[in-house]
C-alpha cells in the first residue's frame, strides 16, 4: 500500500537560511507519527514545509499520490491536510464559534466529518466558552481550539506542530487523549514533539532530526526502549 | 439653538463620504496590507459614473425615486467591479514586493484613471443632479436645512450597520476579520486568498464608488476630488484607527464637525483644524481612536546589501559624469539646457528623498511640501522682502527643514504605511494653505517675477551654479550616508529594538534624517524656483511628491546612485510623453508596467543583469 504522505529527498529553507537537507519521510494511512529532536532541529521547518508555508522547498511531497510540493496552502489544505500550528494562531478578535467557522470545509471521502457540537463533545471546555473571543482563553484552551478549528475542514491528516507546548500537565493529558481519539476516528497525525513521554504516549512510530537531517527513524517503542539514541540525538 | 443643531448636521452629512471611503481604504488595508493610494480615484470615478448612469437611467425608466437610486447603486456596483478588475490584473502580482512598489503600482492607477476620467467626462466640473422630491431644504427650528443633507445623514449610520452585520454574520465578513489577523493562517486553512482579497477589493471600491455618488447632488463632480478625498480619508484612518471600521466612523464625524465648525469660525481654518486634531490624537494615541499597534507594517521588507564604501571605478564613472555636464553647454543647445537643468534639480529631490527612503526606511509620500516648501520661501522672500538671490537661495533650505522639523515630529511617531498616509496627509494640508491663502502666496496664479541675480541671468551661468550646487549637495548627502549618522539610520531602519537596545534613539535619528532630507528638497525647490522666474501651487501637490517618489522607484532604492538615473529617467520621459494627448496615462501604464515587470527597480534589473558586462559585483539573489 502506498503511504498517504511520502516526503523524498525534501529540503528547506528560509530566504537564505537552508535548515532542512534532503529528508525522506513516510506516513501511513491512520498512522501516528512522532518527529521528535532537539530545539532548532528542524521539525517545525518540515511541519510547514509539508503545509507549503513561509518556506521554500524542493523535492518531492506526496500526499495521497499527488505531487503537493509545488501547491499554495490553501490548495494542500483542500486537498485534505490540517495544520496547527505551534503558536496556535487562533484569531484573537473572533469568537470560539467564528473561528470554527474560519476552518470550516466540506466533507470529503475518507475522513471524518466534524461540526461543532461534535467538537464540543470533543473539548468540552470549548463549549461553554463559545461566544468568548479566542483571545480571552488560556493557553490550553486555545491549544484546544486550534485543533478543532482544523478539524472543521475535516482533514484526513493533521500536523501538530508542539501540541503540548507550554501546557500544564493536566492539559497535556487531555491532548494525548485528543489525539488517541483522533486516531480511533481513523485520522492520520504528524505531530513534532519535544516532549519525548508525550510523543510516547500517542505515536506509533517516530524519526528522529537532527540539523535538518533524519538520525533515526522507526517504532516509537524502540525510541523508548533504546537510551544510547537517545542520548545522541535528544538529550541536552 | 436651531442654528447650532443645523450646523451639527451639517457636519454629520459631510462625513458621510469621508467615512464610506475610509471604511473602504480600511478594510481594503486590514486585508491585502496594501494602502490603496487609488481609492480616492474610485471615488472619483463612482461620482462620474453616477453622473452617467443617472441620466441614463432618466432616460430609460423616468425621473422616479427607483430610476435615481437604482443608478446610484449600479455606479458603486460599477466601480466595485473596477476595483476587482484592478486587484486581479496589477495587485495580486505584487502583494510579496516591498510596500514601496504596491504604492507606487496604485500611484500608476491614480495617472490612468485621471486621464480616462479627463477623456470620457471632459474637463469642466460637473453639476450634481437633483435627487427626486429632495430638492430645496426642511427648516428645523427656523433653520434651513437641504433636504439632501438627511440622506446623507443617515447614510453614514446605515452603511456603518450593513457592514457591521456583514462583518459579524456571514462568512465572508468572518473570513475578512480573520484575515485581517492573520492571512496566512486563514490560507492554511483552505481559504483561497486570492478571492478573498479579490472580494475584499470589490467591497472596498465599491464603498469608495458609493461615497463618490452619493455626494453627487451636494457636491457634484470634478478631476481634482481624487486627491481631495484622498487626503481626507488618510486623515480619518489615521485618526480612527487603521482597520477599524468604528473608528473610521468616529473620526470621519469628527472631521466633519469639525468643517462644519471651522468654516463658520474662520473660513480658512478648516484645514488649520484639520491638522490640530489629527496632531492632538496621534500624540494621545499613536495609533488613532480604535487602532491596534500590530496592524502597522506592509510588503515584504527589502533586504539591503550593506553599503560599500565607493569603489575607484565608481569615483572614476562619476567624475566622467560630471565632467561630461559641465561640458554640456558646448554641445546642447538651449532647450537641451533647460532639460538639464530640470533633471540636475530633480536629481537634487529625489536623492534627498531617497536618503529617507532608502537608509531611513521610511517612505514618504508628502516630499513636494519641502520642494514647494524651498521654492515658495525664496518666492516669498523676493515679494516680500526684496532680498538677493544669494540669499534667498540659502535660506531656502532652512524654511524648508523648519517646515521638516513640525511635519515630521508627528510622522517619525508611526512607520510603514501610516508614515506614508501621514505625509501625503500633511503635504496636502500644506499645499491647501498654499492655495487658498490667496493674499500671501497668490493662490493659483502663483508668484511670478523671481528674478536671478545679474551674474547667473544667462541661461549657461545658471546651468553652471545648479550643476555645483547639486553636485555639492548630492555629495554632501552621500557623505551623510556613510558616515556613523547614516550607519545609525540604517540601524534604526533593520531592526529598530537593537538599535534602541545599544542606544541609538531611533525616532531621534529618523527625525534628523527626515529634516535634513526636508532641507535638501528645499534647496532643489529654490533652485526651482529661480530657473523658472515663478513658483506655483503645483511645486507642492501630491503629483510632484509622486514624480519623486518614481524617481527613486525608477533608481532601486538600493543603490545610492539610484535616484540620480531615475530623475533623468522621468524628466526625459515626462518631457516626451508631455506632448502626447494622454501622458498620464501613458506613464502610468509605464509605472505599473515596471512594477510588475522590474520587481528589483530598473537599477536593479541592471545591476543583475547587465552587472558583470560593466563590472559590479550582482547581488546575492533570494
Amino acid at each position: 500500500m502506498t503511504p498517504l504522505l511520502q516526503l523524498s529527498g525534501v529540503s528547506a529553507a528560509y530566504l537564505k537560511a537552508e535548515i532542512l537537507f534532503g529528508l525522506d519521510l513516510e506516513l501511513g494511512d491512520g498512522e501516528v507519527v512522532a518527529l521528535v529532536g532537539r530545539n532548532g532541529a528542524g521539525k517545525s521547518t518540515l511541519i510547514k514545509t509539508v503545509m507549503g508555508i513561509q518556506v521554500r522547498r524542493s523535492g518531492s511531497i506526496r500526499y495521497d499520490g499527488r505531487e503537493i510540493v509545488r501547491l499554495p496552502a490553501h490548495a494542500i489544505a483542500r486537498l485534505g491536510i490540517g495544520y496547527v500550528p505551534e503558536e496556535r494562531r487562533v484569531f484573537g478578535d473572533l469568537t470560539i464559534l467564528e473561528n470554527l467557522e474560519v476552518g470550516r470545509q466540506p466533507q470529503r471521502q475518507g475522513a471524518p466529518a466534524w461540526t461543532a457540537a461534535a467538537l464540543f463533545e470533543l473539548f468540552p471546555n470549548l463549549a461553554e466558552l463559545r461566544h468568548r473571543p479566542a483571545g480571552q482563553t488560556s493557553g490550553g484552551e486555545q491549544q484546544m481550539l486550534a485543533i478543532a478549528r482544523t478539524l472543521m475542514g475535516n482533514p484526513r491528516l493533521v500536523l501538530l506542530d508542539e501540541p503540548s507546548e507550554g501546557l500544564a500537565p493536566v492539559i497535556v493529558e487531555q491532548m494525548a487523549l485528543a489525539v488517541g481519539k483522533l486516531k480511533r476516528e481513523g485520522l492520520s497525525v504528524l505531530l513534532s514533539e519535544q516532549n519525548l513521554r508525550f510523543a510516547g504516549a500517542v505515536a506509533d512510530r517516530a524519526y528522529v532530526i537532527e540539523s535538518g537531517h533524519i538520525r533515526f527513524a522507526g517504532p516509537m517503542q524502540r525510541l523508548l526502549d533504546d537510551a544510547d539514541i537517545r542520548r545522541a540525538h535528544l538529550s541536552v | 439653538m436651531g442654528f447650532f443643531l443645523v450646523q451639527v448636521l451639517t457636519g454629520l452629512s459631510s462625513a458621510a463620504s469621508l467615512f464610506l471611503v475610509a471604511a473602504g481604504l480600511s478594510l481594503i488595508f486590514g486585508v491585502t496590507r496594501v494602502v490603496n493610494f487609488a481609492h480616492g480615484s474610485f471615488y472619483m470615478l463612482g461620482a462620474y459614473f453616477g453622473l452617467t448612469l443617472v441620466a441614463l437611467f432618466a432616460d430609460w425608466f423616468g425621473r422616479g425615486h427607483l430610476s435615481f437610486w437604482s443608478a446610484i447603486l449600479c455606479a458603486a456596483l460599477v466601480v466595485g467591479a473596477i476595483g476587482a478588475l484592478v486587484e486581479i490584473t496589477i495587485l495580486r502580482r505584487i502583494y510579496r514586493s516591498p510596500e514601496l512598489f504596491q504604492l507606487v503600482a496604485t500611484f500608476g492607477v491614480i495617472l490612468v484613471i485621471q486621464d480616462l476620467a479627463l477623456w470620457g467626462w471632459g474637463p469642466e466640473d460637473k453639476l450634481g443632479p437633483r435627487a427626486p422630491d429632495l430638492r430645496g431644504a426642511v427648516f428645523i427650528m427656523g433653520q434651513p436645512l437641504p433636504r439632501y443633507d438627511l440622506v446623507l445623514i443617515a447614510a453614514g449610520p446605515v452603511v456603518l450597520g450593513l457592514l457591521w452585520l456583514l462583518l459579524n454574520k456571514t462568512r465572508f465578513g468572518i473570513l475578512i476579520r480573520a484575515a485581517t489577523a492573520d492571512r496566512e493562517m486563514v490560507g492554511a486553512l483552505g481559504v483561497n486568498q486570492a478571492w478573498l482579497f479579490t472580494g475584499v477589493f470589490f467591497l472596498g471600491s465599491f464603498l469608495a464608488g458609493l461615497g463618490g455618488a452619493l455626494q453627487l447632488p451636494k457636491g457634484g463632480a470634478d478631476l481634482m476630488m481624487d486627491f481631495t478625498v484622498l487626503a481626507g480619508a488618510f486623515v480619518v484612518v489615521v485618526v480612527g484607527g487603521m482597520g477599524s471600521i468604528t473608528g473610521a466612523f468616529l473620526a470621519a464625524v469628527l472631521i466633519g464637525q469639525l468643517q462644519a465648525w471651522g468654516v463658520l469660525l474662520i473660513p480658512q481654518s478648516t484645514l488649520v483644524m484639520m491638522f490640530l486634531v489629527m496632531a492632538v490624537v496621534l500624540v494621545v494615541r499613536p495609533f488613532g481612536l480604535l487602532g491596534r499597534p500590530e496592524l502597522v507594517g506592509g510588503g515584504r521588507q527589502m533586504l539591503d546589501d550593506p553599503l560599500r564604501p565607493t569603489r575607484w571605478t565608481f569615483k572614476a564613472l562619476a567624475l566622467l559624469v560630471v565632467l561630461g555636464l559641465a561640458a554640456a553647454p558646448f554641445y546642447l543647445d538651449t532647450y537641451g539646457l533647460v532639460l538639464l537643468i530640470d533633471i540636475l534639480i530633480f536629481a537634487l529631490f529625489a536623492t534627498a528623498l531617497h536618503a529617507i527612503i532608502g537608509p531611513g526606511g521610511l517612505v514618504s509620500f508628502g516630499h513636494a511640501a519641502f520642494f514647494g516648501g524651498g521654492a515658495y520661501a525664496a518666492a516669498l522672500l523676493v515679494k516680500y522682502a526684496g532680498t538677493p538671490m544669494e540669499l534667498n537661495l540659502v535660506l531656502a533650505p532652512p524654511a524648508a527643514a523648519l517646515l521638516a522639523v513640525v511635519i515630521g515630529w508627528f510622522c517619525v511617531r508611526l512607520s510603514g504605511v501610516y508614515f506614508a498616509m501621514l505625509t501625503l496627509a500633511f503635504a496636502q494640508i500644506v499645499w491647501s494653505v498654499v492655495f487658498q491663502w490667496g493674499e500671501v502666496t497668490g493662490g493659483d496664479d502663483g508668484i511670478l517675477g523671481i528674478w536671478r541675480a545679474p551674474w547667473v541671468r544667462g541661461r549657461i551661468e545658471y546651468y553652471y551654479l545648479v550643476l555645483a550646487c547639486c553636485t555639492a549637495a548630492i555629495l554632501a548627502l552621500r557623505h551623510g550616508l556613510s558616515s556613523p549618522f547614516g550607519y545609525a539610520l540604517r540601524a534604526g531602519r533593520d531592526s529598530p529594538l537593537r538599535a534602541e537596545a545599544i542606544g541609538i534613539d531611533v525616532r531621534r535619528q529618523q527625525w534628523a534624517a527626515f529634516t535634513l532630507s526636508g532641507a535638501f528638497a528645499g534647496l532643489a525647490g529654490g533652485l526651482y524656483a529661480y530657473s523658472k522666474g515663478s513658483v506655483f501651487p503645483n511645486e507642492m501637490a501630491i503629483v510632484r511628491s509622486f514624480d519623486g517618489i518614481i524617481m527613486v522607484f525608477f533608481g532601486g532604492v538600493q543603490h545610492l546612485s539610484g535616484p540620480l538615473a531615475g530623475a533623468a529617467t522621468l524628466t526625459w520621459l515626462k518631457d516626451t510623453l508631455f506632448r502626447l494627448e494622454m501622458w498620464r496615462l501613458l506613464l502610468g501604464l509605464a509605472v505599473i508596467a515596471i512594477v510588475i515587470l522590474f520587481p528589483q527597480g530598473i537599477a536593479g534589473f541592471i545591476k543583475q543583469h547587465l552587472g558583470r558586462f560593466v563590472g559590479i559585483r550582482p547581488e546575492l539573489s533570494s
